[in-house]
């Protein structure tokens, strides 16, 4: 299968990933190699096969409703891009 | 003193023939003189290795010291350092100080041992030659003009070069194995859940699982003895006793049943690897092993259902990374949207980028059953041949690359022979199985491993059978010319 440059765009748009415009179509080209290569699997019937979900069918664990964690706001915003007043801070959404 | 094994600098440090002050600054001066040409170290941190060692000697003298006391190491850049910058090699994370420790550095601290650094790897783990890192490629220490691998390129070559006796490393479909290869040592990735996944920045959260990187299988159960072991905080991992890898690797290895797969040896393999993979083996068999022929039917579809679950996991990991509470942001956004869109295209290079619309496409509306169900579907398939072949044999071998160390921009255009390079590795993170990559000779002076994979928690066998091959031949002693 081929992957055309508007469909390269529509999933960048749905990643929101910017890709230089000039860049899309050897994306194109190598995402459509991919997907060849990934193609393979449709050779084979799995009709009848379950999904493997974890390779020791484990179930997911469950943990009793405690508090474990405690805020360490101050911490991780230390690290953020841009805060004030202990609030992330974006580009106004709302006008 | 770089030569010496994890083993052997642990009996020096207990016996005082040197510090671990000593040895920290003897490895911290070789890092300083050797890595501007190779370049495994995206961080290094002097301060705090000087700090941890003259605590590691307090407790060698007070008789409180385990095993791992006081000896250097280096950790991959995936794993969480608190207070240190923790990259996964990207430019999106360049300014991460992570405010916390992983599970892994955690336990490898509390064992003792102390950290030198942070190794440079592929970036977020996606690669096979360390050539997609922000920081640059590493360089590989037996040929500077050859790749190292990927994605744990930073770490097999660090120990390589000898700038650390032993490393931590990642792999997701043969980043651990495939750079131990190339560079000539011994590394393990460990059974799915044995060693825990929190603090570990995520690529493909079904398939990561961390182990240890060091010169001999002996070093790798020293290591992995203090990392394994169950973790609350990790939803899969899982709940066992405790093993003891360092104990029991000198087992008679007769009536080993080693499984030959035929998918292994066929065409694409180079016949210098074949050649050293058949002499190991022979030296196995001398040991007390028999060989037998084994079959994995579905072994070729690894590559396409791996390359269909691993982007689509990380195209929802990275999801995270939005230039909002951390990580990179683009300059002067005109609105929300465009913060997203530009941080994350400025901050991801082109080959994470590739996976996240693969992820992306793949996971899209209409698009479930045919990719992701679908290669869900091939992994129990693909399981379900090892579980077959265990009935017969205990290790399968084979190599664990089907060429030695490629030169740089060799594959690097073309993402599909990238992928090819694992090959043999994939289908094993697949099944969630444990694999090991050991030394078995050279070809055109670049190292050749050899793969032993193994069934689910049997790590103590692969290691006690790659310390029995280790105990009669010297390829992990080799070490290159620098």
């Amino acid at each position: 299968m081929s992957l055309t440059s508007d469909e390269v765009n529509r999933i960048a748009f749905l990643a929101r990933l910017a890709i230089d415009p000039d860049k899309i179509d050897a994306y194109a080209k190598d995402l459509s190699g991919i997907m060849n290569f990934i193609d393979e699997m449709s050779a084979i019937d799995t009709e009848t096969v379950l999904p493997m979900a974890h390779p020791l069918d484990q179930a997911q664990r469950l943990r009793p409703d405690e508090v474990t964690e405690h805020n360490q706001r101050e911490a991780f915003q230390k690290i953020a891009p841009k805060v004030e007043a202990g609030l992330y801070l974006v580009p106004k959404v709302i006008e | 003193m770089h030569e010496k094994t994890i083993r052997e600098l642990s009996e020096g440090l207990k016996s005082k023939a040197f510090s671990s002050l000593e040895l920290t600054e003897s490895f911290l001066q070789r890092i300083d003189r050797l890595d501007p040409s190779i370049n495994a170290f995206i961080t290094v941190t002097p301060e705090r290795a000087l700090e941890a060692a003259k605590a590691a000697d307090v407790a060698l003298s007070g008789g409180t010291a385990g095993p791992l006391t006081g000896i250097p190491i280096a950790q991959k850049d995936i794993f969480c350092t608190e207070g240190v910058r923790s990259s996964c090699g990207s430019k999106m994370l360049d300014q991460f100080i992570s405010p916390y420790n992983a599970t892994v550095v955690d336990r490898l601290n509390a064992a003792g041992t102390v950290m030198l650094g942070k190794l440079n790897m592929d970036e977020f783990a996606m690669g096979s030659s360390n050539e997609t890192s922000f920081y640059g490629p590493v360089k590989n220490p037996w040929n500077l003009e050859t790749v190292p691998g990927g994605s744990s390129g930073g770490s097999a070559a660090a120990i390589a070069a000898r700038l650390v006796p032993g490393a931590t490393g990642t792999d997701t479909g043969g980043s651990i194995r495939q750079p131990a290869a190339f560079c000539g040592i011994t590394g393990i990735k460990p059974t799915y859940g044995l060693v825990s996944r929190w603090g570990m920045i995520a690529f493909a959260s079904s398939l990561d699982q961390a182990g240890p990187m060091a010169k001999t299988a002996e070093d790798c159960a020293w290591l992995l003895e203090a990392m394994a072991g169950f973790d609350p905080k990790d939803s899969t991992s899982i709940e066992r006793p405790k093993e003891i890898y360092s104990q029991g690797l000198d087992k008679s290895l007769q009536g080993l049943r080693i499984g030959l797969p035929k998918e292994f040896f066929g065409e694409g393999l180079d016949p210098d690897i074949h050649q050293a993979i058949q002499t190991a083996i022979g030296e196995i068999e001398k040991l007390g092993a028999t060989v037998k022929a084994i079959s994995l039917p579905h072994m070729h579809l690894s590559g396409p259902a791996y390359y269909v679950v691993a982007p689509a996991e990380c195209s929802s990991n990275l999801a995270r990374l939005d230039g909002v509470r951390y990580g990179y942001r683009a300059e002067n956004p005109k609105d929300l949207k465009d913060l997203y869109m530009r941080s994350r295209g400025e901050g991801f290079g082109a080959e994470v980028k590739r996976r996240i619309l693969i992820g992306t496409y793949a996971l899209s509306a209409g698009y479930y059953d045919a990719y992701y169900l679908k290669a869900q579907k091939i992994r129990r398939l693909i399981s379900d041949d090892f579980k077959k072949a265990f009935e017969e044999v205990d290790v399968i071998m084979g190599p664990t690359s089907p060429s030695v160390a490629f030169q740089f921009g060799e594959k690097s255009q073309d993402p599909i022979a990238m992928y090819l390079s694992d090959i043999y590795t994939i289908a094993v993170n697949l099944a969630g199985l444990p694999g090991m990559s050991v030394p078995v000779g050279f070809s055109k002076g670049l190292p050749i491993g050899m793969q032993l994979i193994g069934n689910y928690f049997s790590e103590h066998r692969l290691l006690n059978v790659a310390h029995r091959y280790q105990g009669v031949t010297d390829w992990h002693q080799q070490s290159p010319k620098l």
